[in-house]
């Protein structure tokens, strides 16, 4: 009916000539993409150090393979998985994803991540050259994603607050025990019995769950999953006796409490928390704050074991990327992996080689803030995570309900057990 | 073409007009609200992840809804918001309407005053609020209460006490709004009716009663169907004043969209939480309509 408003009458033939038209002209790019340099995207989340060095090792790698260009996209860390996973199942996005190391099965599982091959990517030299927690990526003997770097544990400890208390500031606690004495040296409360100083400070919103499974319910003599990482069996005596150690540091000894001085790790920033157990991604965060004196050692052992939780981000291959954008992304995920990577990414971002050899060189292992990390690597454990964040929340749960409910920590271990052993069940029986 | 040669009457005319002038906002309607809300009745049926390919899997979401414990806990809290939040707002936005109305000094600036919160960011606000809750070296109402000789309050930190700690912020985040529109309502009301009851030798509280509180009745209708909308969706104060945006201490305060957003956003269950906010879609939709129901009889 309105029509007759517009003078201008389009004919079928022309919509389908503009359409035609249109349509080569968006094909265009494609087709010259052909010829000219390949272009492959690489996304990471955002976090300063970590995308200057990839600009420097983009940079490098462009300059010995000039047909290739890597485009860097970076999202805030709240977005990054949203948006990693809603633009690759639409077959968009990157070519070479960085993932953290628990969100890697849901991928594999989607056919999202094509399976590494070629010579660098060799799963027998993988597994030498490798540290072994980077076997948690191998599916059916094939690799799914190498990382650069990897991250471990270490106690750090404030000096000045040791001298204070009159303790010797070289000489932090190697054991559990002696890590509950000096804390309790080094606890000060007010008048009214307020904490004004944290002999240690406590986050279960940090490192400290890690802590908790990989290392505290191993010294007690158990094992937080079964081998094949499909039980839950920190529901155990000595499960029970870690959890126990680690509130009791709230509860009876009293030296410390979750969110004093804020959101972690703002206690031992601060200067008000003497001990602490954080990764080593925060040691260039401490290193520039003026005025906190800190030394970095492994973590204390108990009944004469050592252990470490280990994590990473890894680089996988987008099952998009096909033909030369999948050579190119190959070529470039070599390279973020040789050593000399490694090497920039130690100094740029503070993470740990992902190769032993890169990892455990003279200078690196006697590093007075690095070589505690290094070391703890080789005795560490990569949880297996099917659902990262809700198994976070079932422990964090646990911790509340010991320390705000008074629920007896057998009880709050049960629960916590049966919650997370209904999360494995519901993945594994998918 | 016989079609097009007739003339068009002025009425069509005048219709098309309108219709061309709302194609945009419809349009806009229609791609990013309803067919995204169609979208998600369908998702609630599916075990979608966001990963892989969504399956069709029947009313198993909304059996899982129910079975589980902190859905219920959410809800519960949701209404607590609700139920607390609604009453205690409107009844001191009306105290500061009805006597700043009587104000003349300084009036504006006062009112602006109050208007203020309503203004700043809610996630600022948040997060401003979790310090002030803070126990001593941080906390300034910890602080205020020691030197008056009050026993330390966990506020936050306890699970008794962070729903209402939550509650009060968001009360006072939308206390401005509330009074603009108060004082809006008192102000429709002529002047006539008060001479006449002055007149009539009508008490102060025989004014409030007879003539204030039911010749505001639309106001009240408008404000009590928003503010339970607000406070049914309440979010933003939860997710910025509690640890890491959990609704904690141990669920205490997690209200109904904080659990949609973490099934969806942690746990990347987008089924299950289409499915929850189908719920909740259906819980405000009979609220509304009864509230409204209400609000018609004479």
């Amino acid at each position: 009916m309105t029509k007759s408003k517009f003078p201008a009458k389009l004919g079928r033939r022309d919509v389908f000539k503009g359409a035609a038209a249109a349509a080569a002209a968006l094909a265009a790019p494609n087709v010259a993409g052909a010829q000219g340099p390949v272009e492959i995207e690489y996304w990471q989340y955002t976090f300063e150090v970590r995308v200057r060095a990839i600009d420097q090792l983009i940079e490098r790698f462009q300059r010995a393979n000039p047909n290739i260009r890597v485009k860097h996209q970076q999202f805030p860390y709240a977005q990054y998985r949203t948006k990693v996973a809603s633009a690759i199942p639409a077959g968009e996005g990157p070519d070479v994803v960085q993932l953290f190391y628990g969100w890697v099965d849901d991928y594999i599982r989607a056919n999202l991540l094509r399976p590494l091959e070629g010579d660098a990517f060799n799963p027998a030299v993988i597994d030498r050259e490798f540290f072994p927690l980077v076997q948690a990526m191998k599916r059916e003997g094939k690799y799914y994603g190498v990382p650069t770097a990897v991250r471990s544990l270490a106690l750090m400890w404030n000096k000045r607050l040791f001298t204070a208390a009159g303790l010797n500031p070289n000489e932090p606690p190697r054991s559990l025990d002696a890590y509950v004495d000096m804390a309790k040296r080094m606890t000060q409360r007010d008048a009214q019995g307020n904490l004004v100083q944290a002999g240690s400070a406590i986050m279960p919103d940090g490192q400290d769950l890690g802590w908790y499974r990989e290392v505290l319910v191993r010294q007690f003599g158990g094992q937080p999953y079964s081998d094949d990482a499909r039980r839950v069996m920190y529901n155990s005596p000595s499960g029970i006796a870690a959890m126990t150690w680690y509130t009791d540091l709230i509860k009876t000894h009293r030296v410390g409490d979750v969110g004093f001085m804020g959101e972690q790790p703002a206690a031992f920033r601060s200067g008000r928390a003497a001990l602490c157990v954080d990764g080593s991604f925060r040691v260039g965060a401490y290193a520039a704050i003026r005025g906190l004196d800190f030394g970095v050692a492994e973590l204390p052992v108990h009944n004469n074991v050592r252990s470490n939780y280990a994590s990473y981000w890894v680089n996988g291959i987008s099952a998009r990327a096909t033909g030369a954008k999948l050579d190119a992304a190959q070529k470039f995920l070599a390279f973020i992996t040789t050593p000399e990577a490694m090497e920039l990414w130690l100094q740029v971002v503070g993470e740990l080689p992902a190769r032993v050899s890169a990892a455990m060189t003279p200078a690196n292992i006697n590093h007075p803030q690095f070589g505690p990390f290094i070391k703890g690597l080789e005795y560490s454990v990569a949880t297996r995570f099917v659902q990262e964040d809700p198994q976070r929340q079932v422990l964090m749960d646990a911790i509340d309900r010991i320390r705000l409910q008074n629920q007896p920590v057998a009880a709050s271990i049960a629960q916590a057990a049966a919650a997370e052993q209904q999360l494995l069940d519901a993945f594994y029986r998918a | 073409m016989t079609i097009l040669a007739r003339p068009i009457s002025l009425g069509t005319r005048q219709a098309l007009w309108a219709w061309a002038f709302l194609a945009v906002p419809v349009v806009f309607f229609v791609v990013i609200r309803f067919w995204p809300t169609l979208h998600a009745f369908y998702l609630a049926f599916t075990d979608w992840n966001l990963v892989a390919q969504p399956n069709f899997i029947g009313f198993a979401n909304f059996v899982r809804a129910w079975n589980d414990p902190v859905f219920w806990v959410a809800f519960a809290n949701t209404f607590l918001y609700l139920a607390l939040g609604v009453p205690i707002s409107l009844l001191v936005a009306f105290a500061v309407a009805y006597y700043l109305d009587q104000v003349r000094f300084l009036h504006g600036f006062i009112r602006a005053l109050y208007f203020l919160p309503f203004l700043t960011t809610a996630a600022a606000m948040g997060w401003v609020w979790k310090w002030l809750y803070q126990p001593p070296p941080v906390g300034i109402i910890n602080m205020i209460l020691g030197a008056v000789g009050i026993a330390q309050q966990p506020f936050l930190r306890s699970t008794s006490q962070a729903l209402p700690s939550v509650l009060v912020v968001a009360i006072w985040a939308g206390l401005g709004f509330q009074i603009v529109i108060f004082l809006a309502g008192l102000r429709a009301i002529p002047e006539t009716y008060y001479e006449a009851a002055k007149i009539d030798g009508a008490t102060r509280w025989q004014t409030l009663w007879r003539i204030t509180i039911p010749l505001l009745r639309p106001t009240l209708i408008f404000l009590v169907v928003i503010g339970s909308i607000g406070f049914l969706r309440i979010f933003d104060q939860v997710f910025n004043m509690t640890t890491e945006g959990d609704g904690g201490p141990l669920n205490s305060t997690k209200p109904i969209v904080l659990y949609i957003y973490q099934s969806a956003f942690r746990s990347f269950q987008m089924g299950y939480a289409a499915a929850v906010t189908v719920v909740l879609f259906l819980v405000m939709l009979v609220i509304t309509a009864i509230q409204l129901r209400l609000a018609r009889v004479k």
